[in-house]
């Protein structure tokens, strides 16, 4: 893994890719990149200092944590603070702000909060305590619902009956169409999210990008992936082509991952979802189906019904859809710091403003 | 060697009691049978509530930390080697030579007297290696659930060479950044040998005392400004103390950090990043650019500098604040981290 991890990012690859681009490029161009994991990159890297001028990145929606909406987060925080249950959470979300606190502050005034790296650990806390409730908090796109369709599977298959997930999974393929239908769009051609398509597949897109006439490169998460990525969509915007190509050929295949959607599928049944901060699209989420809810969270526990307030300062539903850079924000780095966010966006792992934050430029 | 693997005492208990922490006869056994065997030295043995010293001339560099790491035992060492060699290296970065320790156990009712015999003779074998005596100790039990098996709290005293005074107020630009070795190492080893981690690797930690080495450094070169151990923060959180309490920029490249392959594949699975990730046996200097090559020198020839760099350097540029030039050539700022990434590291 290392091995790969030194040549994905090799200085000499990638500075070929930068001059091919500097000799390709002609005109201005927009290009969104759909994941958070490859904004982290692209600034953690800088690769957005070494584009030529013109060619300009926005950064997408592609941050679980960040579009999780506030109703989860109070709903899990609601739900942790329950004597009876230990919530199980990826790291990240400990510290995204809630209407009034977050996890962390939950878990110091007494809330049992775990940390977890996957949804099969908090599955086996479950098994070893099974006089408390253990709820997973199960966020994520297409590329994490297998895992969590999964557990509930096994769940239902050894019948536990402490165990449930606070379900919030979004799709990608229809925030991509709100962010194309909007008047607003500036976008030009899209690195699509490498590890999304390992499960999904290409066919989604292809639609995509035949009806909207927009080229899209299936692209990978290392900082010589996004050249490639930018190098191939550039020479399709330059010679006016619109089409699906595949850079992270050594992960995603045509057909995606067929085995993994169809656990999804028998668990997960699409529904309308509210995404933080843009709002609710149409069949871009995942709930858990009747004949699982046993296994459902919001449903077990009663705590549908809560009133959120957002941060009035907080413009991060402006930066998931590349309308904004987080520096343009008049609350970054000012009221809006990593210690006290006013927003998902600056405290998870993939965000745009945590990207921006910690990788400053001089 | 093999006086550091001594079997377990005959103890009554096989695990220890509320009473061994009670100060009357169980306390007295588990001094007697565990500890005194371990750690003896003339001050430590007549028991008193203090250790009476006679210091060689000088001042004393004096430091205090406390050690809850959990796992106890992880690859590569123990909470026992942490609480010797981390309080000896906290003294060693002011250019002293370690002398006396003060050792404070705080023990879980219920902790094997196994769990705990191990502990005392990974602290014993750094003790001995490392030249220090342990003159004074406290032992207290808490009850089962009020700490996690074990805490050690160590303070050390020793007595700084007359004339040398390491401090990061004394950096200019110019001056170069050398670190002794691969970073990230000992938080990726804690890390990854947690139980609930689903991966495993072969990452170990670098705990080791570093007071020989600054010895030998600080004869090689008399243009030493400042010492640090990037411990907790790692080597971001020390580079940035260095740039704000100097008021000058710093500048390093990231490509000339040494970085095991393991531990950068480990940070990349886990989204942490190695100059946060923190280390317990490697160390950070700033030296004046006219001894910096005779110092990295000397550093790579000794066991614990093999892997040494010259990383960066401080500029009159962007004033307290650290760059990091990529891979690709681009300077970005390093910060310090904001939270606790890995609680319960050392």
């Amino acid at each position: 893994m290392s091995k790969y991890l030194s040549e994905f990012r090799e200085p000499a690859v990638a500075r070929l890719m930068l001059d091919e681009i500097k000799g390709l490029v002609t005109k201005p161009w927009v290009i969104m990149e759909v994941c958070g994991g490859q904004t982290h990159a692209i600034v953690r890297s800088g690769i957005d200092q070494l584009l030529p001028t013109g060619v300009r990145l926005v950064h997408g929606p592609g941050c679980p944590v960040c579009v999780t909406p506030l109703e989860i987060i109070d709903q899990a925080i609601a739900i942790a603070m329950m004597p009876e249950v230990i919530l199980c959470s990826f790291g990240d979300m400990l510290r995204v702000p809630g209407s009034q606190q977050d996890l962390l502050s939950a878990r110091a005034s007494g809330a049992d909060v775990r940390i977890v790296y996957s949804p099969l650990e908090a599955l086996q806390t479950a098994r070893e305590n099974t006089g408390r409730q253990v709820v997973f908090l199960a966020i994520g796109f297409e590329t994490t619902a297998p895992g969590n369709a999964m557990v509930v599977a096994q769940a239902a298959k050894e019948g536990l009956t402490n165990f449930s997930i606070l379900v919030c999974h979004v799709l990608v393929p229809p925030a991509m169409k709100t962010l194309l239908d909007s008047p607003d769009n500036q976008v030009q051609g899209y690195l699509a999210a490498g590890h999304v398509c390992t499960v999904m597949g290409l066919a989604e897109y292809e639609a995509i990008s035949a009806e909207y006439k927009v080229p899209i490169v299936v692209t990978g998460l290392e900082s010589n992936d996004i050249l490639e990525g930018l190098l191939m969509i550039l020479r399709q915007l330059e010679s006016g082509r619109h089409e699906v190509e595949n850079q992270y050929g050594r992960s995603v295949k045509r057909e995606g991952n067929p085995l993994a959607r169809e656990m999804v599928g028998r668990v997960f049944a699409t529904k309308d979802q509210k995404w933080r901060g843009i709002g609710l699209l149409p069949q871009s989420g995942l709930t858990v189906r009747e004949e699982f809810s046993g296994f459902d969270a919001a449903k077990r526990f009663a705590v549908q019904e809560i009133a959120t307030k957002e941060s009035p300062l907080c413009i991060s539903g402006i930066i998931l859809q590349g309308l904004q850079r987080p520096d343009q924000c008049p609350a970054f780095a000012t009221s809006c710091r990593p210690e006290h966010p006013l927003g998902a966006t600056m405290v998870s792992g993939e965000g745009a403003c945590a990207a921006y934050y910690h990788y400053k430029k001089l | 060697m093999t006086s550091f693997s001594c079997p377990l005492p005959i103890m009554n208990h096989a695990n220890v009691q509320l009473a061994h922490g009670s100060g009357g006869k169980l306390s007295a056994d588990l001094i007697a049978a565990m500890i005194l065997p371990r750690f003896a030295n003339p001050a430590l043995n007549r028991l008193n509530d203090q250790a009476v010293l006679s210091l060689p001339p000088g001042r004393l560099a004096f430091s205090t930390d406390s050690y809850v790491v959990d796992p106890i035992f992880f690859p590569g060492g123990s909470i026992g080697d942490l609480a010797i060699n981390g309080t000896i290296n906290d003294v060693a970065m002011s250019g002293a030579m370690p002398l006396f320790l003060s050792v404070g156990l705080i023990l879980e009712e219920g902790l094997p007297m196994a769990t705990l015999h191990r502990i005392l003779v990974d602290m014993e074998r750094c003790a001995v290696e490392g030249g220090v005596s342990i003159v004074t100790g406290d032992t207290k039990v808490v009850p089962r659930g009020k700490c996690d098996k074990i805490f050690i709290n160590t303070s050390g005293i020793g007595v700084v060479p007359e004339g040398l005074d390491l401090d990061a107020s004394r950096i200019c630009p110019g001056d170069q950044i050398i670190v002794s070795g691969t970073v990230g190492d000992h938080g990726l080893a804690v890390l990854t040998s947690r139980e609930q981690l689903s991966f495993k690797t072969e990452i170990q930690s670098d705990t080791a005392a570093l007071h020989r080495l600054v010895s030998l450094m600080l004869k090689t070169s008399n243009q030493i400004k400042v010492l640090r151990d990037p411990t907790r923060g790692g080597v971001a959180t020390t580079l940035n103390e260095f740039a704000s309490t100097s008021g000058h920029g710093i500048v390093v490249e990231e490509a000339a950090i040494p970085v095991l392959p393991a531990v950068r594949g480990a940070c990349d699975v886990l989204g942490l990043d190695p100059l946060t990730v923190a280390n317990e046996g490697k160390l950070l200097a700033v030296v004046a650019k006219d001894d910096a090559a005779r110092l990295l020198a000397v550093m790579q020839a000794h066991a614990l500098g093999g892997e040494s760099r010259i990383i960066g350097e401080v500029v009159a540029e962007h004033q307290g604040l650290v760059a990091l030039r990529t891979g690709l050539g681009v300077k970005r700022i390093l910060e310090m981290p904001v939270a606790e990434q890995l609680p319960r590291i050392c």
